[in-house]
Parts: structure tokens; C-alpha cells; sequence
């Protein structure tokens, strides 16, 4: 009787033991075919054309040029884009987190009846497709003389945006009110409870809220496309596409383009890596 | 109860309440008048704009002329429309399951709680989804080379036959699904955060009950997140509808000296809903009509949201009944 009880706990213990490498070696699979892509785009950057094309696959770029970066490099006004691209992305910083912490101050702090109408139809613009808007919108911006500028993609951050305000919403909903309360009474103005009480404790949100929309403009294509005509405004990541031409079979630059539009992207990744995870999962509503 | 009728503070208390309500009005709809003025001028009025426009013939230079019903007539007449539509539901019901069931997988496999080095498995995965779409398009036309992509050459090495992925109008769209599964990391930390607020009790129940691993995962895990694959499902359904950058820049490239009518990559197996809409507005300037199909598909849009969320909100109270 013990004895086949103890059996049954080695069983176990087998079993528990094998399913733990099973899982391990499902991990290491997956992330082996996931990093796959990757390694394939830095390694072909390094090469040499006749290395990338050689049979049988070289697998490690010996010796490492740098060859198809100088050409990237050289074939653009790569400071330029360089400087673009910094222009592009900061100034939207900026812009959100002028109005969204605003909006959702309004919104979770200020008791008024407006803010939940306000909301409910913050969440219904979210599911608007933006191809309703594109049109009207580009023809605002034609008439007004703005296309092939910026400021029909940067202008617009200064007046919020339904996603951020949502983030934003959904972490000053767990302040204190009795904070604001005190400070009402105390006679501070709104203005000043916000800039000065309620800023400075929603520093990780805010900071989850520049890096999606660091990342957001870094990344954008399709208003860069609509907009800009002057190669000349180009960003780094936009300005990285235009190597695409398989006819020309220069993978080397092509790899070494993609490379350059997100290796800053995975540095940033190491560097916020909390904040990148902390908005994800604030959006799924499961934070 | 007249006014007069009430004691003094009363009385002054309310004066006071109400005063103090107006001034939080007043407040409030000066902290949210940036988001109010964006509202109304960069979507409100667009949106009015849009159905005026699929109304007309609207091409932003010359005269505006009604057409009426024209616009919406002609979208049912044209067959690149229908070959859209088709491509556009091919990537909601083929791709968007496939990116979600991945996702979740990889979540279970990151879920496990005693192995070591879990971060950097979850980095690897998320990885990807750091690529920008372009840079992550002329990766893929890359690994999916047909003589020298490392998925061809992996697949050949097997004894699989390669497909010519970017140029067989039979592959264009799973290489995309490929693209897109690879990508799968934020949906993924969706699924994992979801995992982990499974109270672990329930599991330890189920064991004394002597439920196996599968029978936990149908009966606890999946019920317990429905409300997550739910909210991830719609997400993915509706940035189907609007699939675009990934197909634009594909297509762009891959497009040489094909039927370029509506240039939608090999015999226009990558031209989606939004692809034509966009072609149509900015390459041929028939704004109106694809003001039309924008106003369309919100319709559509609208639908399916509306729909996913009813039955699956039916389906979880009853799996949780």
C-alpha cells in the first residue's frame, strides 16, 4: 500500500520533471523561430552581396563590413532625417502631455456632469476607422495651406488624443480626491492642483504616455505619406522605407536601413522596458 | 416646500452648493476644451464632411457636384471593391484567430511559473513588435525571398516545397499573416497580464478534484479571461478593417509592371478595403467615392463591435453561471 503510494509520488515527480523541460524546450523553440527575422536582418546588414546571396547559407558574416551602412548613410541626408526625426517625435510629447493630463483632470477630478459624457464619448471615437476623417481632414489642411509641413501631424497632439486620455484617465481615477478636496479649500485654483499636486504623482504614466508616443511617431507611415511631399522632411524610419526595392537587389542596404529605424527603438526597449509593458497592460483595463 | 419655508443656512447652503456646482461646470469644460475643440474640428465636422462628400462627386480642385446614391451604387458595381472586400475578411477571419490563438500560446508557455530567465523570453517575444511597419516590410520581402529567404531556405532544408510568397498571388496573403503573427507581442502581454490575475486557488481546486491541465485551461483559464480575449479580439477584428501600412508598403514594392489598375501586389491579391479607399482618394482623386466606402466601412465597423460584444458578453455570463 505505502509502496505504491510512493510510486505514485516518483510518477509524479517524473511527470512533473518532464512536463518542466517539455516547456523549457517549447520556450527556447519559439523564441529560437521568434529572433529568427531579427538575427536575419543584422546578419545580411553586415555582409558583403555576394555573402548574403553565397551557397551554402553563410550564417555569420565574416569578415563584418560596414559597407551597406556608409551607403545608407551616404544616399540620404542622414543628419537631416536624423534631426527630423527628433523634431517629429518630441514636439508630440509635448503636445499630449499638455492636454491629455488636462482632459483627464476634467474628466476623474473635477466633479462636474459633463465628464462621463465626455468619456463615454472618448470611447466611442476610438472605434471611429480614421479612413472616415482622412479625407475632410486633408482637405482642411489643403485649403489652409499646411500640406507637406508638419503641422497637420503635430498640431493636432496640443488637443488631445482618445487613447492617451484614456491612459491617463484610468491612473488619476486612483488618486485620492481627498487630496484635491483640501487643496480646494485651502483656496489653490484648479489650475495650480493640477500642475502642482496631480503632475508630479502621475509622473510614471506620463512617462509610459511619451514613450508610446515617441514610438507612435517614430513609426508612422501613413501620415508622413499623406503629408509630406519633400524628402527633404523625411524621418528616419520613413525615410528608411524608400530603400525598398527588391529589383535592386541591394538586401545589404536594405537590411542596413531596417536596422537603423529600429535598433534605437530596442535601446529605448531596454532602457523602459516597465513603461512599455505598464501602458499595454493599463489599456487591457487589467492594471 | 416654498423657500421661504426653509431655515436660513439651509437655504444659503444650497445658494452656496449651487454656485459651487457651476464653478466646477466652469471648470471642467475649460480642462477639457482642448479634447472638445479637437473633437468637433478634427472629427466631428470631418465625419459630416465625409457623408456630405460620398454624396458628391468631391475631387478637392474642380466643382462639387451631388450625385446622390451614385457613390454607393458604384461600390457594388466595382470589381476591385469586391476583390477588397474579400482580402479584407481573408485577414479578419484567417489572420486575426491565427495572431490570437499564437499570442495567447506564447502567453501560457511565458506563464509557467518555476522556469528561470522568463524576462528574457518575454522580451524575445515582444522584440518584434518594436520593428516599425516599414522597416518590418522590407524585412519580410527579405526572409520571404523566394530563392534566398530563411524561411525558403528552413522550409527547402525540410523538404517542404517554397512557396514564391511575394510574388504567387496564392501566398501573398499568408506571408502577411506571417508578418503580422510574428508581431503578436503586444496582444501577447495582454494575454500574460490576464494569466497571471487567475486566482490560483481555482487551479488548486480543480487539482484535488483531479482536473488535468487541459480540462483547467478550458474550464478555469479561458472562462476566467474570456473578457480579455474579447477586448483583444475586437482590437485585432477592427485594425483588420482597416489594414493598410503593412499592405501599402507590400504591395508598393512587390508591384512592378503588373496590373497596376489598382496596384494591389500580384494580381491584386494584397488589395485591401482601405488600400483601394486610399488609391481611390489620392491616385485617381475620387474623393467622393471613397468618402463612400469610408462611411461604409465605419458602418461596418459599428456593426461588429457591436455584435462581438453582445454575444460574447451572453457567453461569458453563461460560461461563468
Amino acid at each position: 500500500m505505502s509502496k505504491k503510494g510512493e510510486m505514485n509520488v516518483t510518477a509524479s515527480l517524473v511527470k512533473q520533471k518532464a512536463s518542466y523541460w517539455f516547456g523549457v524546450l517549447e520556450l527556447l523553440f519559439f523564441s529560437f523561430i521568434f529572433i529568427m527575422p531579427l538575427y536575419w536582418m543584422f546578419r545580411t546588414a553586415l555582409m558583403t552581396v555576394n555573402q548574403a546571396f553565397a551557397r551554402p547559407t553563410v550564417w555569420f558574416p565574416n569578415p563584418i563590413v560596414m559597407d551597406a551602412y556608409e551607403e545608407v548613410m551616404w544616399k540620404v541626408d542622414f543628419g537631416k532625417y536624423v534631426w527630423n526625426t527628433l523634431f517629429y517625435c518630441l514636439v508630440p510629447i509635448v503636445g499630449v502631455l499638455f492636454s491629455c493630463p488636462m482632459v483627464a483632470y476634467s474628466l476623474t477630478k473635477i466633479p462636474w456632469k459633463g465628464g462621463n459624457v465626455i468619456f463615454t464619448i472618448i470611447l466611442f471615437t476610438m472605434m471611429i476607422p480614421w479612413t472616415v476623417t482622412m479625407i475632410p481632414v486633408y482637405s482642411i489642411w489643403a485649403n489652409l495651406g499646411f500640406t507637406n509641413s508638419y503641422v497637420p501631424l503635430l498640431l493636432p497632439t496640443f488637443f488631445g488624443s482618445a487613447y492617451y486620455i484614456y491612459l491617463m484617465r484610468q491612473y488619476m481615477k486612483s488618486l485620492p480626491d481627498s487630496i484635491m478636496e483640501a487643496a480646494r479649500i485651502d483656496g489653490a485654483s484648479e489650475f495650480r492642483i493640477l500642475y502642482t499636486i496631480v503632475y508630479p504623482m502621475c509622473k510614471t504614466v506620463c512617462v509610459t504616455i511619451a514613450v508610446l508616443v515617441f514610438m507612435a511617431h517614430w513609426n508612422d507611415y501613413t501620415g508622413l505619406m499623406l503629408y509630406l511631399k519633400d524628402s527633404s522632411k523625411y524621418t528616419l524610419s520613413y525615410g528608411m522605407a524608400q530603400f525598398g526595392d527588391p529589383q535592386a537587389n541591394q538586401w545589404t542596404e536594405m537590411m542596413a536601413a531596417s536596422t537603423v529605424s529600429t535598433a534605437p527603438l530596442i535601446v529605448l526597449f531596454f532602457f523602459a522596458q516597465k513603461y512599455f509593458l505598464n501602458g499595454i497592460s493599463t489599456t487591457s483595463g487589467l492594471k | 416646500m416654498t423657500s421661504s419655508s426653509l431655515p436660513m443656512d439651509a437655504k444659503k447652503m444650497r445658494k452656496k452648493s449651487s454656485i459651487q456646482e457651476r464653478r466646477f461646470a466652469r471648470q471642467g469644460l475649460l480642462f477639457a476644451s482642448p479634447w472638445i475643440i479637437g473633437f468637433l474640428g478634427f472629427t466631428i465636422f470631418p465625419i459630416i464632411m465625409a457623408i456630405y462628400y460620398s454624396f458628391t462627386d468631391y475631387d478637392m480642385f474642380g466643382t462639387t457636384n451631388w450625385v446622390g446614391w451614385e457613390n454607393y451604387i458604384d461600390i457594388f458595381d466595382d470589381r476591385y471593391t469586391g476583390r477588397a472586400v474579400k482580402n479584407t475578411i481573408y485577414i479578419a477571419l484567417v489572420g486575426v484567430p491565427i495572431g490570437q490563438i499564437t499570442a495567447l500560446f506564447l502567453a501560457t508557455l511565458l506563464n509557467k511559473k518555476n522556469v528561470k530567465g522568463m524576462p528574457i523570453f518575454r522580451t524575445i517575444f515582444y522584440l518584434p513588435t518594436l520593428v516599425p511597419a516599414a522597416a518590418c516590410a522590407l524585412l519580410f520581402l527579405w526572409v520571404l525571398n523566394g530563392k534566398n529567404g530563411i524561411l525558403n531556405i528552413a522550409l527547402s532544408s525540410i523538404g517542404l516545397k517554397a512557396p514564391g510568397w511575394l510574388t504567387d498571388p496564392k501566398w501573398t496573403k499568408p506571408a502577411l499573416i506571417i508578418m503580422d503573427t510574428w508581431r503578436c507581442g503586444g496582444a501577447m502581454i495582454i494575454y500574460l497580464a490576464a494569466l497571471r490575475s487567475v486566482p490560483e486557488t481555482f487551479y488548486e481546486a480543480a487539482s484535488l478534484d483531479g482536473a488535468n491541465n487541459t480540462q483547467k485551461f478550458w474550464n478555469i483559464t479561458i472562462p476566467y479571461i474570456a473578457p480579455t480575449i474579447q477586448f483583444n479580439g475586437l482590437m485585432a477584428m477592427i485594425g483588420a478593417f482597416q489594414y493598410f501600412v503593412q499592405a501599402q508598403i507590400f504591395s508598393s514594392i512587390t508591384d512592378y509592371g503588373s496590373n497596376a489598375a489598382a496596384g494591389g501586389g500580384p494580381r491584386n491579391s494584397m488589395l485591401f478595403y482601405c488600400l483601394h479607399l486610399y488609391r481611390k482618394a489620392f491616385k485617381q482623386m475620387e474623393m467622393g467615392y471613397a468618402c463612400a466606402m469610408a462611411v461604409l466601412l465605419a458602418i461596418v465597423v459599428m456593426i461588429v463591435s457591436y455584435l462581438i460584444m453582445y454575444f460574447s458578453e451572453k457567453k461569458i455570463t453563461y460560461s461563468v453561471e
